[in-house]
């Protein structure tokens, strides 16, 4: 009922954060002391050609006015030339874009499950060798740097010691990141390790709780069969706070990939922005940011939105 | 499909032999240390049995072991346990499962907890049913499922069934738990403190659904509590447990008339009712926990007439009539420890009024809920502002105490009006008005020491360090703790030493007010006695003005010269406390008192 | 006074929990392994970071343990040589980080209102955005300095440690005691500092390992990228890097670094694990 007004007030506080997000990455990039355009033209340019140039980029104007002009331009879908490619960010960016998607989705799809049952089954044997372990592992695991995750695949399954997987991904301009199996299976794996510690810790914690609970013991103490104590009272009420942190991963999935694509050589946005950083793309570092601030916008809504819909006292509650 | 092992529970015919429990032990699993041991109870069918104890004496332990359920860490070390022809503890778990509901079944003491936030009601119900194939087809249990609405006084229409346990009230959830115990007509009841939290009007109605059930179908039941009175009103035999022994065991009227272990007759005077005029008496120290417990009789340590002979071996049980036996090895040589005295009414000469509400109505966020509320506190006595859960009572003292800012109307203290919030206040105000909270767990600083604690009003007010050294020894003394306690922290000290400390803070800044909130609802019986006593004895010895807020009426005859009943936010009826409970006025007031149990009145 | 030793011998207890547990030993022990290495290699080091000592890439080298990198420096000594950058850094943006978070965290708890608002909206806000890329955006703008280094740190530690403070102190300030200091006529500033913040420090103590552990990560991470104070200096994230091309002709120039790295963050994750158990356990076991 009252749902479908609950997604539309978080969806307009989600605009407002993305509002902030974008009109702060616009004044870090384009407010502080760096120019592009000596970046462009080179450290031998004349004073009179970096004139020109910053007043064809609109860097002589105003920056409040360069911040609305370029609001503007981003609602109408037009996002700028990047400055080193010249070509649109969007037509630069698009296939980028799917690449990165793709090993996302694949880390998130993977992780996720495995997480739950880890989490759920380490909270069932609770203070068993499996659980230690296990625990011991994800907190070895969540200590880890990408970088360092990553590299320690590499010397393992790429190099020194088995030759199984190639060490960087080599992927034609254009070609679909699938058309290389073996070469995104390093990335994604790396992905999914950084993931699973803080999924698998949430949800054992969460599942303690429940288990805990004093519904949980009176579900047995009714004679309900030890499988649909879990099933069916346990697990769903484990399920919420896992959901929050799940979205805060994927958002930590778009910074993972920062790493993990410069480190395997894989085209896709991560590596295209550390690519303008380098370079002082302005446009391209703008959207960037922007996409990366919707993703975790969106997520996070999808996860309350995911929340509210398990837990029956929110759900009925909604003003 | 029938259930083989019990065809008697679909019938419905009485053939079971009650519940029987023989020389159950219970252990902490890491230490071995006895949690419950030797405990030995019977129940007919149909009758109830109350298990009485203080928090910790191992109660719910036992009811829980009933089903053969043990907490985690806790391991059932042996024992029998009989509900009908059934002995549970042998049984392995699929078949404790099978009669887990069926054949013994448990009311928990949270509802609000205890039931499945994500599920509905009705299919919450309905599993009850459904894990023992009641009635053998969905369409029977059907059927069953309205008859236990009907048996618990709920309403059967499905809208109602598709409501979640939160839209629910405490006293609906707790009729839920109910029908759900009741569900497969079980031989056996468990129920762990299920009034607990609830108001006196809807404890009322529950204690009579559970009377009701439990003869007409031959329940036998186990009802753990702490409330006497409760036990008064509704149990056939009672079974007194201390740091996990049962030391006790006989008919209601033994146990309150005729007590034979000196535990139980302190319980029984400390026991505050709403009928007598006598004055409670507490006793100091606490039972000691699993792992402490001395070999001798385990309430040696605070008995008055434990020799060395007590302290060497754990007392057999004796016998004191039939049907009543105990565990004191000096039953008969025991002199009349305390004798309960009528309680001195108007001993202290009241005086002027020194803080007097005018029309004061205050609320939450613009929602008003408490209307136009005057009252008066004159310099010596104890005015009790009593109401239910809800009623606005605690909303008025937060507003004297300047702990709530959102009222209107005037106040006034000493004759000069009252600031909103105590920061505003003058530091006369805020010494003279002092508030005291109801759980002591939360009103001190775990990170400071009970003398840093204790002294900071004077620091505040700049009273020099050896000064306020002094103040904090004097006032330790005056609330019978050792001064060696300001060096210790908060949690090195039980619920009732904590609550002394914070009324020693309280006068330390030389008070004419104690505003006191809930102090003693989160104290078992024996402690609440003994922190009235203290506050009574202050209260003389200073001349001090107080405001006693509680929903415990019982507690008001002992403590206050005045009452005001507060409901829904407005005072319903004021006047001394004699004439407001002896002879109430308003239908409201009648009500409560009518609802609130009576050990006086049950024993006649 | 004693009142001082018995507040003091309260802290020393948490720790003495925490020790008791073999992960905090195991973590304390490869923490110490690696800071040491890391503060007094330096002193052991053959050759300086930038010497010229052999042909590139070769592992058997005559007077080298592991050989030359991708320029012929030998790669013992800049291993030895490129811990300590990275151990300032991160214990100086760890500091800064986690004073500031718990200040803004305390104070958001207790104020409620319109600053509680902008307070907490603003951490939403900054931590919308990984970490890295905030730190990436500020060095790739401003320049890799270590002044920039552990401001970029910070600004991704502050908001997270600040969340973390804000819900230990809300419980807290629901807590009646802070009732009681307000009726006693208490300074806000004392309740603050004095009622709340204290009963925070073992959740702080949990952040300041934690925060500890990721910015060692992040600003290794950042080297990696190729963002270091000082780009031809020794650097385990920058040597990880450097290195990566050649790792078939010369593994060491990246396996020494990236388990020194992983030694040390493992380490700090473990003593931060032991610590956030005893603190789960003393707050279970406050209310009986």
């Amino acid at each position: 009922m009252s749902i479908f007004k609950f997604v539309l007030r978080r969806l307009a506080f989600g605009l407002g954060a993305l509002i902030a997000i974008s009109a702060a990455i616009f004044f870090v990039t384009q407010g502080l002391p760096a120019d592009p355009a000596k970046t462009i033209l080179g450290r031998d340019a004349t004073p009179e050609n970096l004139e020109a140039l910053r007043a064809i980029l609109g860097l002589d104007r105003p920056l409040l006015s360069q911040y609305f002009g370029w609001l503007t331009d981003v609602v109408r879908g037009d996002f700028g030339t990047s400055f080193t490619t010249q070509m649109s960010v969007s037509t630069y960016l698009g296939p980028r874009f799917g690449n990165s998607l793709f090993i996302m989705l694949i880390g998130t799809i993977v992780s996720i499950p495995i997480s739950l049952l880890l989490g759920g089954y380490m909270a069932l044997k609770r203070d068993s060798l499996f659980d230690s372990s296990s625990s011991f592992a994800t907190l070895v695991f969540a200590a880890l740097p990408e970088f360092v995750m990553g590299t320690g695949l590499i010397v393992i399954f790429a190099t020194t010691v088995f030759q199984w997987f190639p060490a960087v991904v080599f992927l034609d301009e254009g070609a679909a990141p699938w058309s290389d199996p073996m070469g995104v299976v390093l990335p994604i794996t790396t992905l999914v390790l950084g993931c699973i510690p803080y999924v698998s810790r949430t949800m054992r914690a969460s599942m303690v709780e429940v288990l805990e609970s004093d519904y949980i013991e009176m579900a047995r103490l009714k004679g309900v069969s030890e499988r649909n104590v879990l099933l069916r009272h346990a697990f769903p009420n484990a399920l919420g706070p896992v959901f929050q942190v799940s979205a805060l991963n994927i958002a930590y999935l778009v910074g993972g990939a920062v790493i993990v694509e410069r480190l395997f050589n894989y085209p896709g946005v991560g590596s295209a922005l550390t690519d303008a950083i380098r370079v002082r793309d302005l446009p391209v570092i703008q959207f960037l940011s922007l996409l990366i601030g919707s993703v975790y916008v969106l997520t996070n809504l999808i996860a309350d939105v995911a929340t509210v819909l398990v837990t029956p006292r929110l759900r009925t509650t909604l003003k | 499909m029938h259930s083989p092992v019990f065809p008697q529970v679909l019938t419905g015919a009485v053939m079971t032999k009650g519940l029987r429990v023989t020389d159950l032990r219970l252990n902490v699993s890491a230490t071995g240390d006895d949690i419950v041991d030797e405990v030995r109870i019977s129940i007919e069918p149909g009758k109830v049995l109350a298990l009485v104890g203080e928090s910790g004496s191992g109660k719910t332990t036992v009811g829980l072991a009933v089903l053969g359920h043990s907490r985690r860490g806790v391991t059932i070390a042996h024992g029998r346990v009989e509900c009908a022809d059934t002995e549970v503890l042998g049984l392995d778990d699929d078949a404790k499962r099978k009669i887990r509901g069926e054949l013994v079944s448990y009311v928990p003491q949270d509802p609000a907890s205890s039931l499945n936030p994500a599920l509905r009601i009705g299919v919450q119900l309905m599993e009850a049913l459904e894990v023992h194939d009641f009635g053998g087809s969905v369409e029977s249990r059907k059927v069953r499922l309205k008859q236990m609405m009907e048996e618990v006084l709920l309403p059967t229409d499905d809208e109602y069934l598709l409501r979640y346990p939160h839209q629910l009230s405490g006293g609906q959830q707790q009729r839920v738990g109910l029908a759900m115990a009741f569900a497969c007509r079980p031989s056996v009841i468990v129920l762990d403190e299920p009034t607990t939290g609830l108001d006196v009007s809807t404890q009322e109605h529950v204690l009579k659904t559970i009377r009701q059930l439990t003869r007409d179908h031959g329940v036998a039941a186990l009802y753990i509590t702490h409330d006497l009175a409760v036990v008064a009103d509704l149990a056939d035999d009672v079974a007194v447990m201390y740091a996990g022994r049962i030391v006790e065991c006989g008919s209601v009227k033994d146990i309150f008339t005729n007590a034979a272990h000196p535990y139980t007759k302190h319980l029984v005077i400390a026991a505050p009712d709403i009928e007598g005029k006598k004055e409670i008496v507490g006793l100091a120290g606490r039972a000691p926990s699993p792992g402490k417990r001395p070999t001798g009789c385990s309430f040696a340590l605070r008995c008055e007439s434990a020799d060395d002979a007590c302290r060497s071996v754990f007392p057999a049980e004796v016998s004191v009539a039939t049907g009543h036996v105990t565990r004191c090895i000096k039953i008969g040589k025991l002199p009349n420890v305390v004798v309960v005295k009528p309680r001195a009414s108007q001993t202290i000469e009241s005086g002027a009024s020194v803080v007097v509400l005018q029309d004061v109505s205050a609320g939450y966020s613009g929602k008003v809920v408490v209307h136009n509320v005057s009252l008066s506190i004159r310099r010596g006595e104890c005015l009790a502002l009593v109401g239910e859960s809800g009623s606005g009572k605690t909303t008025v003292s937060r507003a004297i105490g300047g702990l709530h800012r959102e009222w209107t109307g005037s106040m006034s203290f000493n004759g000069a009006e009252l600031q909103k919030t105590a920061r505003r206040r003058t530091s006369g105000a805020r010494q003279g008005i002092q508030y005291i909270f109801q759980n002591p767990y939360g009103s001190l600083n775990p990170r400071r020491t009970i003398g840093e604690s204790i002294s900071r009003p004077l620091a505040i007010i700049g009273t020099s360090k050896s000064e306020s050294r002094k103040a904090v020894l004097d006032v330790l003394e005056k609330v019978n703790l050792p001064g060696s306690y300001a060096g210790k922290y908060p949690d090195q000290l039980s619920g009732g030493e904590r609550q002394r400390v914070a009324i020693a803070r309280a006068l330390v800044s030389n008070p004419v007010v104690l505003v006191c909130d809930e102090v003693t609802s989160a104290l078992d019986v024996l402690v609440q006695a003994a922190i009235i006593d203290l506050l009574g004895d202050l209260r003389k010895q200073l001349g001090l003005a107080m405001l006693f807020v509680t929903h415990n009426l019982p507690l008001v005859r002992s403590i206050a010269d005045e009452v005001a009943v507060m409901s829904e936010g407005r005072i319903v009826e004021v006047g001394p406390a004699e004439s407001v409970i002896g002879n109430p006025q308003q239908a409201y007031t009648k009500s409560l008192i009518m609802a609130t149990p009576s050990i006086e009145r049950s024993m006649r | 006074m004693s009142t001082m030793a018995e507040e003091v011998s309260k802290k020393t207890n948490f720790l003495a929990s925490a020790w008791k547990m073999h992960r905090a030993k195991i973590g304390f022990a490869i923490t110490l392994v690696v800071v040491a290495l890391a503060l007094v290699g330096p002193f052991f080091a053959p050759f300086t970071a930038t010497e010229f000592v052999d042909m590139p890439n070769t592992v058997e080298v005559p007077g080298t343990f592991f050989g030359t990198d991708f320029l012929g420096q030998d790669v013992w000594s800049r291993f030895l040589l490129g811990g300590r950058s990275i151990l300032f850094l991160g214990a100086m943006s760890t500091i800064i980080g986690v004073l500031m978070g718990a200040m803004l965290g305390v104070v958001a708890a207790y104020v409620k209102g319109a600053l509680n608002s902008f307070i907490m909206r603003t951490f939403d806000i900054v931590i919308a955005f990984p970490g890295i890329l905030w730190a990436l955006l500020l060095v790739s703008m401003l320049g890799s300095s270590s002044f920039l280094i552990i401001l970029a740190t910070v600004v991704s530690t502050v908001p997270r440690v600040g969340r973390i403070i804000y819900g230990a102190a809300v419980a807290v300030v629901e807590r009646d005691f802070v009732s009681a200091a307000t009726a006693i006529g208490e300074s806000r500033l004392r309740i603050v500092f004095r009622e709340i913040l204290p009963n925070t420090t073992s959740t702080l103590l949990v952040e300041t390992n934690l925060r500890f552990t990721y910015s060692i990560g992040g600003i290794a991470s950042l080297a990696f990228l190729g963002f270091t104070s000082d780009p031809t200096g020794a650097n385990w994230g920058t040597m990880v890097q450097e290195n990566s091309s050649a790792i078939i002709l010369q593994p060491w120039g990246v396996i020494l670094p990236v388990i020194a790295i992983a030694l040390l963050t493992i380490g700090t994750g473990l003593i931060g694990d032991a610590f956030s158990r005893v603190s789960a356990g003393i707050d279970r076991g406050r209310n009986d």
